[in-house]
Parts: structure tokens; sequence; C-alpha cells
């Protein structure tokens, strides 16, 4: 996910590199021009029709007539495909699932091999890892190996966890001839020291996006960049800045299900809310609904007021609304309104139902 | 300033404040400790019933494995397997000294050549350093005598264990590993590439299907030998 977060391929392609993904899902979304819309499974969203007409559309050498309809022969067609670029490639580039301080070594884990081929076979293997992917020892990185492979798959360990440390040696009789590590802060480092630091922890399995219900419903890409679920919401507004990233982390409903399934323990919402609070401080929200809060925020503090307030409206709309049962539209609540409909409320508020049952 | 020095000011400002020598003291200490985190209880069992883990987990996670007693008796055991599965009998061969000495002349149908993998290999077969009961992984080594395309390349990866290379954790292949290869410093001299494969290559990108031998082998066939 590093690659794409510094848009290394568009990179690439601009000064005549021809990078090609590996990783079957990679290759899937690189083939349909498409950012990817899960950190573990970047192909999530497409079916296997589209697939196939990805792969008729690239693969033009190949006969018109061939069956491409079920799971197998697509991968039988992407591997044979994806084999013969393996061996012409002259470099290879993977990222780093951690750095080991320790030997200088980096790790790499997949289910599929790719990673392998692509640093065995070219000439050069450059890795392209972060700063926050540093683990002390061999010992360490057993321990969160462990928690990765159950927490993104379920399984028990992936099948391909791979440590390389340099060059091939001079009596090896395979291996790249070059090894080159590059480490990307991108922003990171600013959060040392800060309450985001626990974020740093990530070790990017995509059980928070799994289980959170706001990235069920609108799915990766509408996290609009390259890491989305609760994981991006934290994370995004640090690398790209709040300002260009201030809805990601009202896009929870804070029902803690992503810091429960975390396996390195980071309080996802806490740090959502506190993105949350410095929108309001830097006055980066838009000023209706800065008032709306400080509205909000006055009664809210005066009990009295607050019950008239809700029982008002609750009668006024509960009134309006009561032969649809739904607002179309709202006063000063167009934007919501415009996607879905405002159900009326039924004529009495929470608290004096809440009042009366007691 | 080059980009990493700003990286590095930057990291030792949040976190090392006025106390850098202390902390990088503490960092040395850190790393040569080489102090295991909480170990899962499940693997830490007598020789035996973690050779039955080892099998239970490798076959879980769709490795195939023929336990086999004598190692004069694995290029047979090999010969037997590539004939019930219908496979080719040329196979690219690691040119380690142990697994060559085990008698492949008896098996003259079997056409051997040592060295590393080419792309146009069916059949590869390699021998391990170390395998790890918790989860059923075998742990490979890079080297002139086991090149990695071996167990990459082929369809087919056939990986030679002997019986007392079976571990309970990955922290007790580590500790192995550090034994033979003490390297400068008490720093462990580590091979190009530690491969720790556990089943099959495999995905699941297309419809969350899992499906056998994405760029890898499709075949993962274990051959333990006790003595
Ligand atoms: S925040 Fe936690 S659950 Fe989410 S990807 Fe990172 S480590 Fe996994």
């Amino acid at each position: 996910m590093v690659a794409e977060e510094i848009g290394l391929n568009d990179y690439l392609e601009a000064n005549g590199v021809e990078p090609v993904e590996t990783d079957l899902g990679e290759y899937i979304i690189q083939l349909r021009h498409e950012p990817p819309s899960h950190i573990i499974a970047p192909a999530i969203h497409v079916n296997k029709e589209e697939v196939a007409d990805a792969f008729r559309a690239a693969h033009t050498h190949l006969p018109k007539e061939r069956v491409l309809e079920e799971a197998p022969t697509l991968l039988a067609e992407a591997r044979k495909i994806l084999r013969e670029k393996f061996v012409a490639a002259d470099v290879g580039i993977t990222g780093a699932n951690f750095l080991i301080a320790e030997t200088g070594s980096t790790v790499i884990v997949t289910n599929e091999g790719n990673g392998d081929l692509t640093q065995t076979l070219p000439k050069a293997h450059i890795v392209l890892g972060s700063i926050e992917k540093v683990v002390p020892t061999l010992e360490d990185a057993a321990t969160i190996l462990r928690l990765l492979a159950r927490s993104a798959t379920g399984q028990e360990f992936s099948v391909y966890t791979t440590f390389s440390t340099g060059p091939r040696r001079a009596e090896d009789a395979d291996g790249p001839g070059a090894f080159h590590v590059v480490i990307l802060d991108n922003g990171r480092s600013r959060m040392l020291g800060t309450e985001f630091q626990e974020m740093l922890r990530c070790i990017r399995c995509g059980a928070c996006l799994n289980h959170c219900p706001v990235y069920g419903a609108i799915g990766g890409h509408a996290y609009g960049w390259v890491y989305p679920g609760p994981m991006g919401a934290v994370l995004t507004p640090w690398l790209v800045g709040l300002e260009e990233a201030r809805d990601l982390p009202n896009a929870s409903t804070f029902c803690g299900k992503c810091e429960a399934v975390c396996p390195m323990r980071i309080p996802l919402p806490k740090l959502m809310r506190r993105l949350r609070e410095q929108e309001y401080e830097r006055k980066l929200s838009p000023p209706a609904a800065r008032w709306a809060i400080a509205l909000w925020a006055f009664a809210a503090r005066r009990p009295a007021l607050y019950r008239l307030g809700a029982s008002l409206a609750a009668q006024i709309l509960g009134a309006l609304g009561r032969r649809t049962g739904r607002f179309r539209t709202l006063p000063l609540a167009q934007g919501w309104t415009a996607g879905r409909d405002f159900p009326a409320p039924q004529g009495r508020s929470f608290q004096s139902l809440w009042a009366e049952r007691k | 300033m080059s980009a990493r020095e700003e990286m590095l000011g930057r990291i030792r400002g949040a976190v090392g404040k006025g106390r850098a020598p202390d902390a990088a003291r503490a960092v040395d200490a850190r790393l040569a400790a080489h102090q295991t985190n909480l170990i899962p209880a499940r693997s830490q069992l007598a020789p035996e019933a973690k050779i039955a883990l080892f099998e239970t987990m490798a076959r879980e996670a769709s490795a195939t494995l023929t336990r086999i007693s004598a190692s004069s008796d694995v290029p047979e055991a090999i010969a037997r397997f590539l004939k019930q599965e219908n496979l080719p009998s040329r196979v690219a061969m690691a040119p380690d000294s142990w697994l060559g000495g085990l008698g492949w002349e008896k098996q003259p149908l079997l056409s051997i050549r040592r060295g590393r993998a080419e792309p146009s290999d069916d059949v590869g077969v390699t021998v391990a350093f170390a395998a790890i009961a918790e989860t059923g992984t075998l742990m490979l080594l890079s080297g002139p005598d086991t090149p990695t395309t071996l167990n990459l390349l082929p369809e087919t990866s056939i990986v030679v264990l002997r019986a007392s290379q079976v571990v309970g954790a990955y922290e007790e292949a580590w500790a192995q590993l550090r034994q033979v290869r003490n390297g400068e410093g008490g720093v462990v001299a580590m091979p190009r590439t530690v491969n720790f494969v556990t089943g099959p290559s495999r995905s699941a990108d297309i419809e969350q299907q899992l499906q056998m031998g994405a760029h890898g082998p499709r075949r993962l066939h274990i051959v333990l030998v006790d003595e």
C-alpha cells in the first residue's frame, strides 16, 4: 500500500518504466485502472465477470473464444501471464510488512508467493518500507506475525513469510544481485510524541475494515484514497492533511468494534474523536455545521430548554409528517435528505416516553 | 541536511529529547537480548506430540505428508508420490550433500538435475532447516545447497524434513538459527532469504473463493523422516 500512497506506478509509467502488479487482486485493479478498495483484498469489489472482461481487454494475444467463466480458469490465465512477467522483469519491487532492526532484514507476507518470485528472479530487489514497520528483533517479528495472519485472513499463518537480508551471496545459485531498501516517512514521524503515535502500531491487517459497519455500507473507494475504514480514517488525515480528509473521522458510528478487534489494540474511536475535535478547533467544518453544534451544546447544557425543544420538534415534525411518515426534504438538512428520506417522529420525545415508563 | 538526517532528527526530537546516549544504550541492550514474548502453549509439547501437531497443522494448511522411518527410503517415497499423483518424474533437486547421499540410483525412473529451479521445472525437491509445529510451517534457508527457486517455481514442491528438526514455536527456530549461524558481534548471520512456508500457494482474490496454486507451487508435499 506504500506504493499506492506515493503514486509509484504512475510515476514509473510517466518515466518509461512498465510496472506490473503481481498480487492477483492488485493486478486486477491495475488492469481496471482503479484504486484498491481493501488493504488485504484490493479487488474485493470486483466480480468474476468483470475480471474476465479486464483479462479479455488486456490479454489480446490470447484466443478470443476462450472460456473464462470460472475463477479457476481466470487464476490459471493470470498465473501464466504473470509468470512470464516475473521471468522477464529486470527489477522486483516489494513492500515490507516489517523491517528488523537487529539484522537489517525486510519481511514480506503473502499467500500467493508473488512477493517471493518478485524478489528472487529479477536482478535487483527494491524494498519500499516505512518507518513504523521497524521492529527490534526476529523474536518480536514472530509475535506480531502470529497476530497478522489471524487478524487478516483468519489463517493460522500466511503461506509465505519471507525474511530477506542483503543481495544473493557469492556462492548462491539464485536471488537478486542487488538489494536496496527505501524507508519512507511521509508524515509519520510527526505523529510521534502525540497521542496519534499509537496509530503507528498498525500492521495493516484489515480487521477494523471487516468489522466496520460504515465500511460495509459504503465500501473502500468512498474513502477517497489508499487507506479505507477506521484505520484510514485516522491515518489519512495525517498523511494528506486534515483539510483534505476532514470527512473521514466523521465516517464512524463510534460503535467501537474496530478497537475491539484490533490486534494491536489501537484506540481508533478515541483517535477519530480527537480528529473531530481538531476539525472543530481549526474551524475546518462548514459554518452551518458549527452553528448547529454550538446550538446543540447550548441546549444540551440547559435540560429544561432541551426537553422543551425536543418535545416541540417531535410534535411539530410528527404533525407535519403524519401523512407519509417521512420527509423527502428538510430545511437546513438538504445535504442529508438528498440521498435519503428523514423518518418523521411519532409525536413524542424520547425523554417524555422514558419519564412515563419509569 | 539529507532527507535521512531530517527524518532521524524528527524521530529523535519526538522520542528521545535530551537523553540520546542513554536511549542508544537501551536500544543496543534491547536488540542484544533476543527476548521472547508470549509463546502460545499449544506447541510446548514432548517431541512425539510436537511432531504429531506439526503433521496435523501442515495437513490443515493443505500440504500433504508422508512419514517414513529411514532416510534411505526417501527416494522411493518421492518416486511413489510422483507416480501416485501422476506427476512428471523429472526433478530439480537441491545440491545438498545429505540429500544427495540418500541412494537415488535405486530409483532409475527419476531423472534428476541438481541445482536451482528453472521456470520449466515441474517438480522441485529440497530440504528444510527446521519446521514449526505450532502452525505446520517449514523454515527454508537460501544458500548454495538450497536455492530458493526450488521451493517457488515448480508446480510441485517436495520438502524433505527430519523429525529432529521439528520445533514448537518460531522463536525456537530462531534460537537454532542463531546457534548455527553466529555471526560478527553476536548478530545472527542471516542468509539472503529465510522462507517460512505453510502449505501451497493460494489466492482468494477472485470473489473470495479460495484457490490453490496462485504464483507459487500448487502442491506442497512433505517427506518426514524419523531417523
Ligand atoms: S488499525 Fe488495527 S485492526 Fe485496523 S488494520 Fe491496523 S492493526 Fe489491523
